[in-house]
């Protein structure tokens, strides 16, 4: 038989609230370890235990990382689902099954392999404390998996190690769980699969990091002080992971504080806070997704209309409404590119990777400061709550840029001070900061009609001309945001255009595309608004472009056809894919290989739930 | 030197004269409360010498919510959205702990579309002053019923009030407001001191003031007209407020006056007018507060004071540097450290 290494699919099928994320974590930091890429995705109930949950593994050494639809190997330790489960297991597979389980129906097959565990009884037999008997049990598969992947003692201990630090007793608990699974595997099987685990040296220096943790990172270097916040999944772990930081690292010698988080009572709330810190002068966050973006509205367009800077974090979750929480979309880029009433423009972040989770998070207070207006980082659930693989990130060395600020020197020397009046040509007016002591410094900000001396005004001239000037300074933001990212194939005649986490599966896919003969460019967006030459240049080197999307509306082709001529819209095909589970590799390739427009089988059957 | 002496405006302790606190024009109808409540604010900031620039004026929308621009034209104002105010003032005033954060708002401003943000502020105790230009109507909308009118209460066009009235002291004492204050508009005597108490108080001091509506609220049948106000308010005590900077001591009758230390060093003195009132009681003050409201009564002073609660910036831990006056050196962690966060990620 010939090997497969270092190229498969685990999933671990468990019961939600099992305490299955430890050993799933240990499980892949086991890889991490092996030197083989690694990535995770986590599919998981809105619920706090009892639900099934899934845990997906993409181990492959080229660094394909995206979520594929076919799976290698399942472990089935929910007894509710493994009926379904063991189905979708490919041909030639295996599955890792509680051994109490009846295998009957569908999940009776005689084209895979099976590796009965007594799970329970093993659990049972050696587990004494009866609290750690269910996380234990799940640390059992981790050693099954361990002895039958050929993963090395040496890779799950320093997983194990790293994972629990200090804690020795806790440290052998786990380890002897996996021993367990080891040695009943190790005496009771005779490897009759195909997958293994070579040690190669494709991690070393790196790290696995969720794009959530990556973007506090973010705020922490990019000098935020003041958070504010709504709990929602699947923001949340954002804001929790800065307030971890915020306590490490930024308390001064005697305890004091020199940030202050404040959970508010809805998320309306949570961005006025920010907008009163950001006018205050401080660098103020908040973190949410769908159903607080949408109770943002009147907030975000007073930022828009009265310019005062914040940085919100959309991480997307499916929707509309209540929607899908723990479901991965890009389904807000429309809503919040005008988001509030009248006419309202905001600036977007796009970030496709956990270093840009990183980068544009710091970039965000800058801009947001530099031009003196909300600016919404559009992250997604996939990018915000999976690990994804990545180098450490370098040391931010470019300095704040604190934007137009008047102090009282300043004003003095200037002799005036008009907080609306566009002096520089850019539309980006000077503001002061309430305390300064000059005379002239106080302004009163409003979201009523207002004159360049911030006075109140119902003069349809003036309004217009304050509308036109926060045009040219939307204008203005174009050059400050980050470009799109061109790779190009010599030859190729078709374009992909992509953005945000979809960009995970886009080398494999243009790869695989590549492999069938199918050349392309691949251009792929970060922030909004565009920078429309490259776009057009882009178009121009194409005679198709797939816009490929993760909601149903294709939400930034419209934007891009608000901007586009149509010689060059009439080259968008829009590729969809919004089940809510990251967007498989496979999808795409058939998708774009196939024809000429959208993915006739954007939606796959296989994977956790049924996609 | 004499006829100098004659022209020479009369300043405050800070060398401003009552001008510098004024604002722009009001733009509200002549004779409403609110802007003699503008007034009252003018003269308490200018008598107490509160540094106009350390003022960051705050309010909501609504006819109250305009006010804010028509005194301390050196003060920067945030008028925001409909009945967030609280969210924006909480916001400020963490990021610059300096800054003396005076908000205003309206009835429907505060106890309807903006009853949740109240209560949260009042809850984490964010020092500020909340003063509600209570008139039970809404004025820029032309008229309608808001949710402080009091049952039975008539509108202009006749309609009958059926609903309980939201008492928004009444929630701010039960909340546990460290500062809780009614007045009306019309009672300078009462509302100045009150005014500059709340200028002295460390925590959120409300002030639940009613202000007449000239236009929509002041016919008979109304329960916030003047004449109704006049006839019902039944002030608890007279007061005296003796700032820190002042050495005077005025000699008062024993048993006669409770006197109140502020945090600042101040003092408010309530003089009795009839029964004994305590206001550090909060069973008294809302028991006060429902016998005056079976009598017939506006019962108006200061209901509750706790001087010793922790406010916000307190429970908060915050620097003594207001946050926005960190610099990058204060705020960027060092190299060596983005490091050792990011080998955990390995």
């Amino acid at each position: 038989m010939n090997k497969t290494i270092n190229d498969f699919t685990i999933e671990v099928a468990t019961v939600n609230g099992s305490g299955s994320q430890t050993s799933n974590l240990i499980l892949t930091k086991a890889i991490f370890r092996m030197g083989v890429p690694v990535g995770p995705k986590n599919v998981f109930p809105s619920n706090i235990a009892g639900l099934p949950t899934w845990y997906i593994m993409r181990v492959n050494e080229k660094g394909y990382l995206a979520r594929k639809r076919t799976l290698d190997i399942v472990v089935c330790l929910n007894q509710s689902t493994y009926l379904q489960d063991i189905p979708r297991v490919r041909s030639g597979g295996v599955v890792i099954v509680e051994s109490d389980y009846v295998l009957t129906g569908p999940a009776k097959r005689d084209d895979i392999i099976y590796y009965p565990v007594p799970f329970a009884k093993l659990a049972a037999r050696h587990i004494t404390d009866i609290k750690l008997k269910k996380p234990l049990t799940n640390m059992i598969y981790v050693g099954v998996l361990a002895h039958l992947l050929g993963i090395e003692d040496v890779a799950v201990e320093g997983a194990i190690r790293h994972q629990l630090r200090d804690k020795e007793k806790a440290i052998k608990i786990n380890l002897d769980a996996i021993d367990l699974g080891r040695k009943y595997a190790r005496e009771n099987f005779k490897k009759q699969d195909p997958f293994y685990i070579e040690r190669r040296n494709k991690t070393a220096g790196k790290i696995l990091i969720e794009g959530n943790a990556a973007a506090a990172l973010g705020c922490i270097f990019g000098g935020c002080t003041v958070a504010a916040w709504y709990p929602i999944t699947p923001a949340s772990s954002l804001t929790e992971t800065l307030i971890d930081f915020f306590e490490k690292y930024r308390k001064d010698a005697s305890g004091g504080k020199k940030y202050c988080v404040i959970q508010a009572e809805d998320e309306i709330a949570a961005l006025g806070m920010v907008m009163g810190a950001g006018w205050a002068g401080a660098r103020a966050m908040t973190g949410t997704s769908g159903p607080g973006i949408s109770l943002m509205s009147e907030f975000a367009g007073l930022g828009y209309y009265a310019e005062v800077p914040s940085v919100i974090f959309d991480i997307q979750r499916i929707g509309p409404s209540t929607g899908l929480p723990t479901r991965t979309a890009q389904g807000d880029m429309q809503f919040v590119s005008t988001l509030s009433h009248g006419d309202t423009k905001h600036v977007l972040l796009i970030p496709g990777t956990v270093q840009e989770c990183f980068d544009f998070s710091m970039m965000a207070f800058d801009l947001a400061e530099r031009l003196q207006t909300p600016v919404f980082v559009m992250s997604d659930l996939d990018l915000g709550m999976n690990l994804w693989l990545t180098d450490p990130f370098p040391y931010p060395e470019k300095p704040y840029d604190r934007g137009k600020v008047l102090s009282q020197a300043d004003i003095k020397r200037i002799g005036e001070f008009e907080r609306y009046r566009d002096v520089d040509g850019d539309g980006i007016p000077y503001r002061t900061y309430p305390g300064n002591s000059h005379p002239l410094a106080a302004y009163f900000t409003r979201g009523s009609g207002h004159n360049e001396q911030a006075a109140y005004t119902e003069d349809g001239t003036v309004y217009q001309r304050n509308m036109d000037r926060l045009l040219k300074k939307f204008e203005t933001s174009r050059k400050l945001l980050p470009t799109s990212v061109e790779n190009s194939m010599p030859g190729a005649k078709i374009g992909i255009l992509a953005y945000g986490s979809t960009h995970q599966a886009m080398q494999e896919v243009r790869d695989a595309l590549s492999g069938r003969g199918v050349k392309t460019h691949y251009l792929r967006l970060r922030g909004y608004p565009f920078q429309i030459e490259p776009i057009r240049n882009f178009f121009a080197k194409c005679d198709r472009v797939f816009v490929v999307e993760q909601n149903r509306d294709a939400q930034m082709a419209q934007l891009l056809k608000l901007e586009l001529e149509s010689k060059e819209i009439n080259k968008i095909h829009s590729v969809l894919h919004y089940s809510g589970f990251p967007i498989p590799p496979e999808a795409l390739v058939e998708g774009i290989y196939r024809k000429n427009g959208v993915a006739a089988e954007s939606m796959p059957t296989s994977a956790a739930g049924g996609e | 030197m004499a006829s100098n002496m004659t022209e020479q405006k009369s300043t405050n302790r800070l060398g401003l004269t009552l001008e510098s606190y004024k604002g722009s024009p009001s733009t509200l109808c002549p004779g409403c409360g609110h802007d003699t409540i503008t007034r009252h604010i003018i003269q308490a900031f200018y008598e107490y010498g509160v540094e106009p620039h350390r003022v960051a004026k705050m309010s909501g929308i609504g006819c109250s919510s305009k006010t804010p621009a028509y005194f301390l034209s050196r003060s920067c104002g945030f008028n925001s959205v409909h009945g967030r105010m609280p969210s924006v003032a909480t916001g400020a005033k963490v990021a610059n702990r300096s800054l003396l954060v005076h908000g205003v708002s309206g009835d429907g401003d505060t106890a309807a579309i903006g009853l949740g943000q109240f209560c949260h502020l009042i809850r984490r105790n964010v020092p500020m002053i909340y003063l509600i230009e209570n008139n039970g109507v809404y004025g820029l909308t032309k008229g309608q019923f808001s949710a402080t009118s009091d049952p039975g209460s008539k509108q202009k066009k006749g309609a009958v009030n059926p609903f309980d009235t939201i008492d928004c002291a009444a929630i701010a004492i039960q909340l546990g407001c460290s500062f809780v204050a009614r007045s009306f508009s019309g009672d300078a005597k009462q509302m100045v001191p009150l005014l500059k108490a709340a200028i002295a108080h460390r925590g959120t001091a409300l002030l639940d003031v009613i202000s007449p509506c000239v236009t929509f609220n002041n016919h008979e049948g109304s329960t916030k007209s003047y004449a109704y106000v006049q006839k019902t308010d039944t002030p608890l005590h007279a007061l005296d407020f003796v700032p820190f900077y002042e050495e005077t001591h005025v000699d008062y009758a024993e048993g006669t006056v409770k006197d109140l230390a502020l945090p600042d060093g101040s003092h408010l003195v309530l003089k009795k007018l009839g029964k004994e009132y305590d206001p550090a009681d909060r069973i008294t003050a809302i028991k006060t507060l429902e016998e005056g409201r079976a009598k017939g009564q506006l019962i108006t002073g200061l209901l509750y004071l706790n001087s010793k609660k922790k406010d916000f910036i307190e429970i908060e831990e915050l620097v003594d540097t207001p946050l926005c006056e960190l610099g990058e050196k204060d705020l960027k962690p060092s190299s060596e450290t983005l490091k050792k966060i990011l080998e955990r990620y390995a």
